[in-house]
C-alpha cells in the first residue's frame, strides 16, 4: 500500500512561535537543478516589525542571564544538532545539492563552531574588559555588555547552515538577541534549527528566523529604530552601503559584507558589545 | 421585597420623564429587566467584523491623531508620587517632543488627591471648566471597589470637584448591582452626580464605570449601561483597568448601541469610555471604526468619547513617527511612563 506523503509546513520563527507570514506570502524553495522541495514562508516588513518586538521583549531576560547560564544554553543547542544529523544532512543534500560527504562536513563545521562560541559566553568579557591603571586611588574598570537586538543577513552564496550559525552564534554569546534573515535559496536547513531551538532552553524571542527576500526586509531592519546593530555579513548582492547609511541614522554597530562564511573569531563577539567603563573608589585598602 | 420595592427613588429627570413620575425601585427593576436580551453569538461577530477593517495611510494618519485627542492619559497606582503626575502631565499638553504637530490629549486622569498636582502642572494648558484645554478628570466614590458607605462616597465626589477635577469617574455599586438592588445603585449615581456640582452651579461631568469585568453576561452590561444613563451620568465607562478583562470590543460595541438608543429615544447624547487593556493604535483603531459605525462619526470628539489608557499613546506616538520618517521607531523615542 503506497502512504500518504506528509510534506511539511515551513513557517517563520518569531517570538519563539511558527507563525505564517502576516502577508500571507510564500515561496517556493527548489533544489539547485530546480525540482521543487517545499513551500517557505515570505516574510514581510511586518513579520521583521514583529520579530524585532519579539526580540527587544527577550533581550532583558537572555542578557540577564549568567554567562554560563548562557553558555550551558549555547552547548545545549550543539546537543540538540547532534541529535538531528540525519535531518539537516538530508536538508543540506538537497537544497545545495551537495554530496553527503559534504553535506556531513557542513554540518559538524556549524556545531563545532556553535560549540567554540557557547565556551566563550563565560570568557569573553575576561579577555574584551580590563581595569585601567588610572593616577588616582580608584579603580577602573572597562566590562563589554551585550548590544541589545541584532539584525542579521545571513550568508547568501554557499553553506546555509554553517553560514547562519557563523553570524547567530557570536551575537547570542554576549546576550544579544537576534533578528536574522536566513539564505533565501536554501531556507530548510534554518527553519530546522529554529526548530532545535524552540525545543532548547533558549527562550522565546531570543533568536528569531526570517525567510525570504533579504532584498525586501532588510532595509526596513537596517532603518529600525529599535536595533542596535546590523550584521550585513549576507548582504554582498544588496545595496548595502545604503543599508549602511540607514543604520547611521539610528547610531548603529555595522559589519560589512563577508565572502563565503565569515571564520569564528573573538572579535565577532565583542563587534556586538559596548564597553561601560566605571570608576570604584579604593575607600577599604 | 415588598417593603423595599415600595420606596421611592431619587427624582433623576431622565428616569422621572422615561418611566414615569412614581419612580420606585420596583419599577425600575421591570424597565431594566424588561430590556430585551443580549445576542451574545451576534454581538461578538459584528464586533469581530468591524476589527477586520484594513486602515491605511492618511486615514490611518487621521486616526492616529483623533485617539491622541480622545486619551484619557491615566495613572492610577498606589505608588502614584506629585512627580510621576507632573511629568504625566508634561506628556498630555506635549506628546511627543519631537514633533510639536501631535494633538494634545483630551484629559489626564489621577486619583482625587493628586488632581491639585495634575491642575498645577498642566498651568495654562488645563482647561479649568471651559472647553479648551486639557481636563482633569479624577477617579472617586472608593475606586476601584466601591466598597465603602454613600456619605464617604459623595465626600470623595466633593475634594476632588473642589480642587478642581473636571470630570469625576465613579464606580458603581458591583455588589448591589449583582444581587438586584439597582435601587441603591440609582441612588448612589443620583447622589454623587449631585456631589459634581461646583460652587458656581455647573456641574463637573460624571463618568460611570461600570466595571464589566465583574458584571459576567451580556444581559448585565445593557442594564447597568441604562441604569447609568437614566440615574445621570454623562458617561458611561467600561472599566477600572484593575479587573481582567476590562474593554472588549464586544462590550463597547453593546454600551455604544445603548447610547445609540438613548439618541434615538431622546435626542440625548451620552458619551462611552473604554478603558484598560487598550494598549495597541491597531486595537484602538478597531474601537474607532466600532463608534463611527454604530452611533456615528460626531462621537469621534472628546466629550463623547475617551480612551483610557497609560501605554496605548506610546503606541500611538510611535506609529505617527513611523508614519513621518517612514521607518519604523522603537520605544527610545517615546517617554519611558
Amino acid at each position: 500500500m503506497t502512504r500518504l506523503t506528509v510534506p511539511k509546513t515551513y513557517k517563520l520563527y518569531i517570538g519563539g512561535k511558527f507563525p505564517r507570514s502576516e502577508s500571507g506570502r510564500t515561496y517556493e524553495v527548489a533544489t539547485k537543478k530546480g525540482a521543487f522541495l517545499a513551500n517557505a514562508a515570505l516574510a514581510s516588513r511586518k513579520d521583521a516589525r514583529d520579530a524585532v518586538v519579539a526580540a527587544r521583549a527577550a533581550f532583558s531576560g537572555w542578557s540577564g542571564a549568567t554567562g554560563y547560564n548562557r553558555g550551558q544554553v549555547l552547548y545545549r543547542i550543539a546537543e540538540l544538532l547532534e541529535g538531528r544529523r540525519e535531518q539537516f544532512i538530508d536538508e543540506l543534500m538537497a537544497t545545495e545539492s551537495l554530496s553527503k560527504s559534504a553535506a556531513t562536513a557542513q554540518l559538524d563545521t556549524a556545531i563545532d563552531a556553535w560549540v567554540w562560541y557557547a565556551g566563550w559566553a563565560d570568557k569573553y568579557v575576561q579577555v574584551a574588559g580590563n581595569g585601567n591603571p588610572v593616577s588616582g586611588p580608584y579603580f577602573n574598570l572597562s566590562t563589554p555588555e551585550p548590544s541589545g537586538v541584532i539584525a542579521i543577513v545571513a550568508p547568501q552564496d554557499s553553506s546555509s547552515l554553517l553560514g547562519l550559525v557563523s553570524v547567530i552564534a557570536p551575537a547570542l554569546v554576549s546576550g544579544n538577541t537576534v533578528v536574522v534573515v536566513a539564505h533565501q535559496n536554501a531556507p530548510l536547513s534554518a527553519i530546522s534549527l529554529s526548530e532545535v531551538l524552540a525545543t532548547s532552553d533558549v527562550p522565546g524571542g531570543v533568536v528569531n528566523i526570517l525567510t525570504g527576500s533579504p532584498a525586501e526586509i532588510a532595509p526596513w531592519l537596517a532603518s529600525h529604530a529599535d536595533v542596535n546593530g546590523l550584521d550585513l555579513a549576507g548582504a554582498e548582492q544588496l545595496e548595502w552601503v545604503d543599508l549602511q547609511i540607514a543604520a547611521a541614522d539610528t547610531l548603529k554597530r555595522v559589519l560589512g559584507p563577508v565572502v563565503g562564511v565569515p571564520a569564528p573569531s573573538v572579535e565577532r563577539i565583542v563587534q556586538w558589545t559596548e564597553t561601560k567603563t566605571v570608576w570604584h573608589t579604593k575607600s577599604l585598602i | 421585597m415588598t417593603i423595599e420595592s415600595a420606596i421611592a427613588l431619587a427624582p433623576a429627570e431622565r428616569a422621572v420623564n422615561l418611566i414615569g413620575a412614581d419612580l420606585t425601585e420596583k419599577s425600575l427593576k421591570l424597565h431594566l429587566e424588561g430590556l430585551p436580551g443580549v445576542d451574545a453569538v451576534g454581538l461578538e461577530q459584528r464586533a469581530a467584523a468591524l476589527g477586520t477593517r484594513s486602515i491605511k495611510t492618511t486615514s490611518k494618519a487621521w486616526a492616529l491623531d483623533t485617539i491622541v485627542k480622545l486619551i484619557d492619559l491615566t495613572t492610577l497606582e498606589g505608588a502614584d508620587t506629585p512627580g510621576k503626575v507632573r511629568s504625566l502631565a508634561a506628556k498630555a499638553v506635549l506628546p511627543d517632543a519631537s514633533d510639536a504637530s501631535t494633538p494634545q490629549v483630551a484629559a489626564v486622569c489621577v486619583y482625587g488627591d493628586m488632581v491639585p498636582y495634575a491642575a498645577e502642572a498642566l498651568g495654562s494648558s488645563w482647561s479649568n471648566g471651559s472647553d479648551n484645554g486639557i481636563n482633569v478628570a479624577a477617579v472617586a466614590t472608593a475606586f476601584p471597589s466601591g466598597r465603602s458607605s454613600l456619605p464617604i462616597k459623595i465626600m470623595d465626589t466633593k475634594e476632588a470637584v473642589a480642587n478642581g477635577a473636571d470630570e469625576i469617574d465613579m464606580v458603581i455599586d458591583r455588589g448591589a448591582f449583582l444581587s438586584g438592588k439597582y435601587g441603591v445603585v440609582f441612588d448612589q449615581i443620583v447622589a454623587v452626580k449631585e456631589a459634581c456640582r461646583r460652587e458656581n452651579g455647573t456641574y463637573a461631568h460624571l463618568k460611570v464605570i461600570l466595571e464589566t469585568g465583574e458584571l459576567n453576561t451580556y444581559d448585565n452590561v445593557r442594564r447597568a449601561s441604562w441604569l447609568a444613563i437614566l440615574a445621570g451620568g454623562d458617561f458611561i465607562k467600561t472599566s477600572t483597568g484593575k479587573v481582567a478583562p476590562a474593554a472588549t470590543l464586544p462590550v463597547t460595541l453593546l454600551m455604544l448601541e445603548v447610547v445609540r438608543d438613548w439618541h434615538l429615544l431622546t435626542g440625548e447624547k451620552i458619551g462611552v469610555k473604554p478603558a484598560g487593556g487598550i494598549r495597541s493604535s491597531k486595537d484602538a483603531i478597531k474601537y474607532l471604526v466600532t463608534v463611527a459605525e454604530t452611533v456615528g462619526e460626531e462621537w469621534l470628539q472628546p466629550h463623547l468619547f475617551r480612551f483610557g489608557a497609560s501605554s496605548l499613546l506610546n503606541d500611538v506616538l510611535m506609529q505617527r513617527q513611523k508614519l513621518t520618517t517612514g521607518h519604523y521607531s522603537g520605544p527610545d523615542y517615546v517617554t519611558i511612563d
